[in-house]
């Protein structure tokens, strides 16, 4: 007995090592938070042109208000940003403000009790509307309030490589993509004539996100902007979703994307002709000469109306903040007018404000190739904001990796599946 | 006899006590010290000397292992500080929501063909790599400093490695050209486990080596020489003489490996992209990470964990059991 205690201990806890861990106490007056003013925390993205605006933005704040300095820094380093959000949520010590969070997260950090609903402040909605028109909607929790303000969108679209296109003897300059058989016929050439490793390489990997940059920019624009749960219904296992899961099963099956993630970034290595990204990533692709068009549907819809994923971050306060009134302020200076100027000049990111190319002329005719990323800003489509977000995601991409992916099930038998399973995660069980 | 204890006794009376204390006093003393020695030992400053690493298991340990079963028996989340949320006791419903769900199942049969494949081959190539390594004269630091080296690399920088040599294009299939298998490695779900195995035995070898070096040690060579006068060949000394001579290393080891073995993380998701394909080598401590922490389900996650530790156990008291019998 005595050596099996200790065995059974050390070998138990070895097991376990993911230690959890909980906390308790705190809490606070929140009427008198949202009052309070003083020193804030925020935390920015790690991405290098938003640190630049963040700092230059936070020194304007700064310099303007010596009492209520505001210390910004980087989201600490973990797996992803949303687990050590999370984590400093239970802890207690997450920041007032954090401007990259995704909205997926919402839901779970909001059931954490982590979020401060905007809509506690003075007119903050009618802010939130002011700034971002109808597309802000999209954003409300499923109690009608505000948990984020949407910040800032990578509406998702097709990037090409035009020397890779003209090598495949296509259209470089209008290149015909704008339907599934279009899209398909100009893979088909690229792969055959051997101008790229891939025709398009998303990431065929497992995570809960990755759906967010193969299926669902193209079941988006497939059904005029439908989310994947709508009215707490799963959406995607529909005549439509079905379409858009054969689209890119096809491209599998002939070995036009490949099943093997690509380690490093296919599209600026020349190793696949195409990419489903936002314009975050002009800025990686310097020495790709690149082209962009809206992502194909069925029926070829014309440009002007397909919709897409918003690929969305937002700015979120938290609970831990005690100078929530300081805060409030922070967060309508930097979404004001004037520092979404320096967020799109600086980052190329759209920000969620109503009628951009209108807010911001000059910047557009100076970077004509953003305008098309500042059209689709006006059509884009947002994760459902629903219950167990990330597991439904998770739920989903299972099925697809197995039917669409790997072929091992009918598409409709695992999309079937996953939407029962869906339905029941975002009832809340 | 009894003349002499009494005057022995009559001798001792005044050394009892300062100034002639009643020969009672020293009773509760003595009886004090039994009781402190019953607590704490005959040497107490033993205890002192422990209790740093006994708080320390007790924290580090045995708080997050009876917390885990806390929350794996409750509707448990994470929640910030001062936030009213209710936790009830839900029974066993996580563990039926763990052992209903076809992807939990998967993960404990990958990781069955990860410990069937990983925990033989470790035991088998220390012990003999050990045993060479014992044996050679020249470059023997050279050798083994080689072997402990991938050990001690960051598993991040030795998985991209892995991925040059067995992605579809890698060095592997080029040298074996048509006979690659198709799908490559890594996506292929009857490859993806068993090339896990084969990266965590090659990463883990060193340190199992160390243990079988210092095990080599303790063999009296005595027995060699008498085997080898008996006319036994290498082989037969290894096996007559090594083998059962390093079977506590042995029990050790294969114990160390299996505990390892079902920890298994951080290969899954970076080898094969979250645990695939689809789901082949996802392994249950990477689905407790994606439900604990991604979905916000640390109560099913915690169901997860008991579930292996229960699984471990059996396998550990088996090999055990198998490994240290005469």
């Amino acid at each position: 007995m005595k050596r099996i205690l200790p065995a059974v201990v050390l070998t138990a806890t070895l097991t376990l090592a993911a230690g959890c861990g909980d906390s308790g106490g705190g809490g606070g007056d929140a009427d008198k938070a949202n009052a309070a003013a003083g020193p804030i925390t925020i935390w920015l993205s790690n991405n290098k042109e938003e640190l630049a605006w963040g700092k230059a933005m936070v020194d304007a704040w700064n310099t303007q208000h010596a009492d209520q300095k505001i210390t910004a820094q980087e989201i600490p380093a973990g797996k992803s940003s949303e687990e050590v959000i999370g984590a400093a949520i239970t802890a207690g010590n997450a920041p007032c403000l954090i401007f990259n969070t995704a909205p997926a997260a919402v839901p779970q950090f909001q059931k954490q009790g982590g979020l401060v609903a905007l809509d506690s402040f003075d007119g903050a909605a009618q802010y939130v509307a002011d700034r971002t028109g109808d597309t802000a909607e999209q954003y409300k929790s499923p109690d009608g309030k505000f948990y984020q303000l949407p910040w800032k969108s990578n509406p998702v679209m097709i990037f090409y490589n035009k020397q890779i296109f003209a090598k495949a003897g296509l259209d470089a300059e209008k290149p015909a993509l704008s339907t599934y058989d279009e899209f398909l016929t100009a893979a088909r050439k690229i792969k055959s004539s051997k101008a790229a490793q891939a025709a398009i390489w998303p990431a065929p990997t497992s995570e809960f996100f990755q759906p967010w940059f193969d299926f669902y920019p193209l079941f988006a624009a497939e059904t005029d902007g439908k989310q994947l749960i709508q009215d707490g219904k799963a959406q995607f296992n529909s005549p439509e979703g079905q379409k858009v899961a054969e689209f890119w099963k096809t491209l599998y099956d002939e070995g036009l994307a490949p099943k093997e993630a690509y380690n490093g970034d296919s599209f600026n290595d020349a190793k696949a002709a195409m990419a489903i990204v936002g314009p975050w990533a002009i800025a990686v692709y310097e020495k790709v000469k690149w082209g962009a068009v809206p992502v194909p549907t069925s029926s070829g819809k014309p440009a002007d109306q397909i919709k897409t994923f918003s690929d969305a971050k937002n700015v979120a306060m938290y609970s831990a903040c005690q100078n929530r009134g300081t805060a409030w302020e922070v967060l309508k200076f930097a979404t004001s007018k004037e520092q979404d100027g320096a967020l799109l000049d600086k980052t190329g990111q759209m920000p969620l404000r109503k009628d951009l190319p209108a807010a911001y002329p000059d910047y557009f005719s100076k970077n004509p190739a953003y305008q098309s990323f500042a059209a689709q800003a006006a059509r884009t489509v947002e994760v459902p904001n629903v219950p167990n977000s990330v597991a439904i995601w998770q739920a989903f991409r299972d099925a697809y990796s197995e039917s669409v992916i790997f072929g091992k099930k009918p598409v409709p038998d695992a999309f079937s599946a996953a939407a029962q399973k869906a339905d029941q995660l975002a009832a809340g069980s | 006899m009894s003349t002499a204890r009494a005057g022995a006794a009559a001798s001792l009376g005044p050394a009892d006590g300062p100034g002639g204390a009643s020969p009672t006093a020293g009773g509760p003393l003595r009886a004090s010290r039994s009781r402190v020695a019953a607590v704490l030992g005959r040497h107490p400053v033993g205890m002192v000397l422990a209790a740093p690493y006994a708080v320390f298991l007790v924290v580090v340990f045995a708080y997050p292992l009876g917390f885990a079963i806390y929350m794996s028996f409750h509707d448990y989340f994470f929640a910030a500080p001062g936030a009213a949320v209710e936790r009830p006791f839900v029974g066993l419903d996580n563990y039926r929501a763990v052992l209903t769900d076809p992807g939990v199942r998967q993960s404990f049969r990958n990781i069955l063909i990860f410990l069937v494949i990983n925990v033989p081959l470790t035991a088998a190539l220390a012990l003999l790599l050990a045993n060479a390594l014992n044996r050679v004269v020249h470059a023997r630091t050279f050798l083994r400093v080689s072997f402990y080296v991938p050990y001690v690399t960051a598993s991040v920088a030795v998985v991209g490695v892995w991925l040059f040599l067995f992605s579809s294009g890698g060095l592997v299939n080029s040298v074996l050209g048509p006979l690659a298998p198709d799908p490559s490695w890594l996506v292929n779900e009857s490859l993806a486990m068993p090339v896990i195995a084969l990266f965590v035995v090659w990463k883990q070898l060193g340190f199992f080596i160390l243990l079988y070096l210092a095990a080599l040690q303790n063999v009296p060579k005595e027995l060699y020489e008498s085997a080898a006068v008996d006319g036994a060949s290498n082989w037969q000394q290894f096996r007559s003489v090594t083998v059962p001579a390093v079977r506590p290393a042995t029990a050790l080891v294969v114990i160390v490996a299996t505990i390892t073995g079902a920890n298994l993380f951080t290969e899954p998701y970076l080898l094969t992209g979250g645990g695939g394909p689809n789901g082949a080598s996802a392994s249950p401590v990477l689905v407790m990470y994606q439900r604990g922490i991604q979905q916000g389900e640390p109560d099913v996650a915690a169901a997860i964990g008991v579930l292996l530790v229960i699984g471990v156990l059996i396998i550990s008291a088996i090999n055990r059991r198998l490994i240290e019998r005469d």
